[in-house]
């Protein structure tokens, strides 16, 4: 009988295949957060024109906690479950990167000295006001005190110097180079922390409300991992790998209290299964609708309310323009004019968000409305290739495994074909992505992403071609450098000017700035509308 | 006898050998785990003293005897992305998933062998061929597409069965065999119209032997004569079925554990590849191919007790 040693040969076998199908299908879940491995919207939506901005010498008022500020009914013991779709891979944000670590821990159980607002604007948080010096390079934060880590240390201006040298010194992750900026984070007495930057910085207090700006305990930083232990309104009490992370009330919490005992946090890989356990009750809110054209099933009745809200994603068709006939403006822009955006966005997400023609979402505080700066226009676009001597061309366009890409695809195939460009449409793993499309050799025409990061202008479009994009316009680095060293009104107008020239150079095809769209049953209430910074911040989260 | 069975055995260690070293050359090939873990604007630097940390920088040689080594101690190491311990992790999604694959083959078996035996029996009948028709519609099926529907169904539209999730079985048994009933329906009915196709088969040639007719001679109904001495006979090629059908599920059960929200072997093997978190792949693999290795040690074992013809050669 040799059936024995077939068989054994034929598990290897399926084994091996087994692997490599396995790495085919990943989806490289753990990717980056500009890249928005998926449609998990985690970015923060600035709602107010001067968001997000110190101006000058500013002092904040002191009265307001950072959570909690939305009257919410007295603490009760109920457990509620959401139901996300990124699973963290661990606890720790300073070595793994990828939006779901911040998306559970941040403002649940990390705090920050300040925090943004559903309008965009700065607030108080840890640090219950500050000053900005004349030239913007010093920041004196006012520590509040009273505040505990949840293992009961007291948490002083030390622990924040410490945490700011620890980003410095200790993270791996790419967002830690925010921080470079910072020369020196001192504690004057333990409730003043002086910060020091080696030049004005605009968007430096903006990125202390993300998770580089999480305030960590000196004592538990060789646990992050396993053991996440912060100030914030929740602690975590149990975490499943790939399946749930529940957090449970602080009472030691030095703000309001949260109003539910248990938030548990459930990853679901499949959109299917999610929208079951919402409709048979295991679960009671969708944070990330993957398909909006399922929608309708919680429609009918009233038992469940849907959520459309705003995040910072940017869904776009990236060019290479810098290689190839993209690298012919002419080009990029008769593509601008070939594709019907409004269209795309009723086939592709059921009309859910909003077309865009810049990289930017109307939220962002130096927002300018291009979205009709290339109307549809098929005349038009024959004739600019016929310009450009491109008048039959042949394009690649790379999809990675993400719902919006699938989805958008087809019609911009179809759209595209109606003025003799030919799109040839391929699947990319999200790994291959990375390493061929956005880094490696940029081997690519077109792709379609999903840009979640908030103000990422500077780093998609810095005007160098060290980006995937490989766009190059000394003026567009000339301004944001300006920018962002400036006063807040240069900062603004010379953003301004930078989306108005990216629209100019049809730098890409930007097609529509994405939802933040939830269902939740309907008793369900105080869950943010819009997709708030990197986190989720169930402090507000009650039912009746 | 016993020299077949120290050859089985030789062979069965010698091909967990080659797996693991496959297993192990296979990813180190594919993806940079480094580079997963620290996104896409990582620093060469950081890049560097992660791979360190991780102990991808040794030479290949090195990184699979540590792992073997570990390996045979028990110890199949931490997760560098989860960081931790791979080992509990296995046993706690293996014990679940072999929850799921043993409801989900007796449910298969009890489908089976009637509605094989009766296809077999009856197969100039009304009711032999519609049995049959009906078991090629169940393997047409595929056992994820039949879960969707039976959730759809039972526990969307009528409410009576929760649409996943897993409970320990010691914690809230009734809890757990509500939330099984589905997934093991799922496989099971699929797997049970795969499975009656073959004992079909076995049992109409079993059906032409002269020992039956003998049995028949002997005035044994037709009925008693396949019941007493046919089905056992037909169970040697059902049983060579049987074993890969449980390995394939093995695998297989990932796309059930998807749909029904299982946290099984198969959920944890497609994480653990999403995530480059190469141990936990190379831990997971490695048992799953010992598993299937055993599986076919033991059908061939089997064998010899059904038929004691075999335990001569």
């Amino acid at each position: 009988m040799t059936w024995s040693g077939t068989r054994s040969l034929v598990a290897v076998v399926a084994a091996a295949a087994l692997v490599l199908a396995g790495c085919s299908a990943g989806s490289g879940l753990t990717g980056s957060s500009e890249s928005g491995a998926s449609a998990s919207s985690t970015s923060e939506v600035t709602a107010s024109s001067n968001a997000g901005v110190p101006e000058g010498s500013t002092t904040a008022g002191a009265d307001q906690s950072s959570s909690g500020s939305a009257a919410t009914p007295a603490p009760s013991d109920g457990t509620l479950s959401l139901g996300l779709v990124l699973a963290p891979a661990n606890m720790d944000f300073t070595t793994t990167d990828g939006a779901a670590i911040p998306q559970v821990l941040l403002s649940n159980v990390y705090e920050t000295l300040v925090t943004q607002a559903q309008d965009g604007s700065i607030q108080p948080g840890l640090a219950k006001s500050w000053t900005v010096s004349a030239d913007a390079k010093t920041y004196d934060f006012t520590i509040r005190s009273g505040v505990t880590f949840s293992d009961g240390t007291p948490f002083t201006a030390a622990d924040a110097a410490f945490s700011i040298d620890y980003v410095k010194t200790k993270w791996t992750v790419g967002v830690a180079k925010a921080m470079e900026v910072v020369t020196s984070a001192t504690a004057v007495s333990p409730t003043e922390l002086k910060v020091v930057l080696a030049e004005p910085n605009a968007l430096w207090l903006f990125k202390m409300t993300t998770r580089i700006g999480a305030m960590m305990s000196p004592k538990h930083v060789d646990k992050l991992a396993t053991e996440a232990i912060g100030t914030g309104p929740f602690v975590v009490s149990g975490w499943q790998p790939n399946q749930s992370v529940t957090l449970t009330r602080n009472d030691k919490y030095w703000g309001s209290p949260a109003h539910e005992k248990n938030v548990v946090f459930t990853y679901f890989s499949d959109s299917t299964a999610m929208n079951n356990a919402l409709l048979t009750g295991a679960i009671q809110v969708i944070t990330t609708v993957q398909t909006p054209q399922a929608l309708a099933q919680f429609k009918s009745g009233n038992k469940y309310t849907i959520i459309n809200g705003t995040t910072n994603g940017k869904v776009m068709m990236t060019m290479n323009d810098g290689h190839g006939p993209l690298s012919d403006i002419r080009v990029r822009q008769a593509i601008n004019y070939a594709l019907d955006k409004p269209a795309i966005l009723k086939g592709a997400w059921a009309g859910y968000g909003t077309v865009i023609g810049s990289h930017e979402v109307p939220t962002d505080p130096w927002y300018v409305d291009l979205a009709n700066q290339y109307p549809h226009n098929i005349a038009k676009a024959k004739q600019l290739l016929a310009e450009a001597g491109k008048s039959s061309l042949t394009l690649r366009l790379a999809l990675p495994p993400v719902p919006y890409a699938a989805a958008a695809a087809p019609i911009i195939v179809s759209q595209l074909a109606q003025v003799g460009i030919t799109v040839k449409t391929s699947d990319v793993t999200f790994d291959n992505w990375l390493a061929k499309i956005f880094g490696g050799d940029h081997d690519y025409d077109l792709t379609i992403i999903n840009h979640v990061e908030q103000y990422d202008v500077t780093t998609v479009f810095s005007g160098k071609p060290d980006y995937y994009t490989q766009y190059t316009n000394p003026e567009v680095t000339k301004l944001e450098t300006a920018g962002l060293a400036g006063d807040h009104d240069t900062f603004i107008a010379d953003f301004k000017k930078v989306v108005t020239i990216l629209a100019d150079d049809a730098a890409a095809a930007w097609l529509w700035a994405f939802p933040n769209l939830m269902v939740t049953d309907s008793n369900v209430h105080g869950l943010p509308e819009n997709a708030i910074g990197e986190s989720l911040d169930v402090s507000g989260l009650y039912t009746d | 006898m016993w020299w077949g069975l120290v050859r089985r055995l030789l062979i069965f260690l010698i091909s967990a050998a080659v797996a693991s070293v496959v297993v192990f050359a296979l990813l180190t090939l594919v993806g940079d785990p480094a580079r997963t873990a620290l996104g896409t604007n990582a620093t060469p630097q950081a890049l560097i003293e992660t791979r360190h940390q991780m102990g991808l920088d040794r030479p290949f040689a090195t990184q699979y005897a540590t792992w073997i080594g570990g390996m045979l101690h028990g110890d199949f190491g931490t997760s560098y992305v989860t960081h931790l311990a791979i080992g509990p992790q296995i046993g706690q999604r293996l014990m679940v998933t072999m929850w799921l694959i043993a409801g989900g083959m007796i449910v298969a078996l009890l489908v089976a062998i009637p509605v094989g035996t009766i296809a077999a029996v009856k197969h100039r009948t009304a009711t032999g061929w519609i049995l049959s028709s009906l078991s090629q519609v169940g393997i047409a099926i595929p056992s994820f597409l039949a879960g969707i529907l039976m959730v759809a169904l039972i526990s969307v539209k009528l409410g009576w069965l929760p649409a996943g999730g897993f409970v320990v079985p010691a914690q809230d048994p009734g809890g757990f065999v509500a939330r099984m009933i589905l997934p093991w329906l799922s496989l099971g009915l699929v797997q049970g119209a795969v499975l009656a196709r073959y004992v079909r088969s076995a049992v109409l040639d079993e059906m032409g032997q002269d020992y039956l007719r003998t049995a028949r001679a002997k005035g044994l109904t037709q009925w008693r004569a396949v019941v007493r001495h046919g089905l056992r006979n037909a169970s040697i090629p059902v049983l060579t079925v049987l074993g890969v059908q449980l390995i394939t599920i093995l695998i297989g059960a990932v796309v059930v554990e998807r749909v029904f929200v299982i946290p099984g072997i198969g959920s944890y093997l497609v994480d653990s590849v999403a995530r480059q978190d190469r141990l936990a792949v190379q831990g997971i693999v490695v048992t799953i191919v010992a598993i299937s290795l055993a599986v076919s040690f033991v059908v061939d074992v089997a064998y010899t007790v059904i038929d004691p013809r075999l335990r001569r050669r």
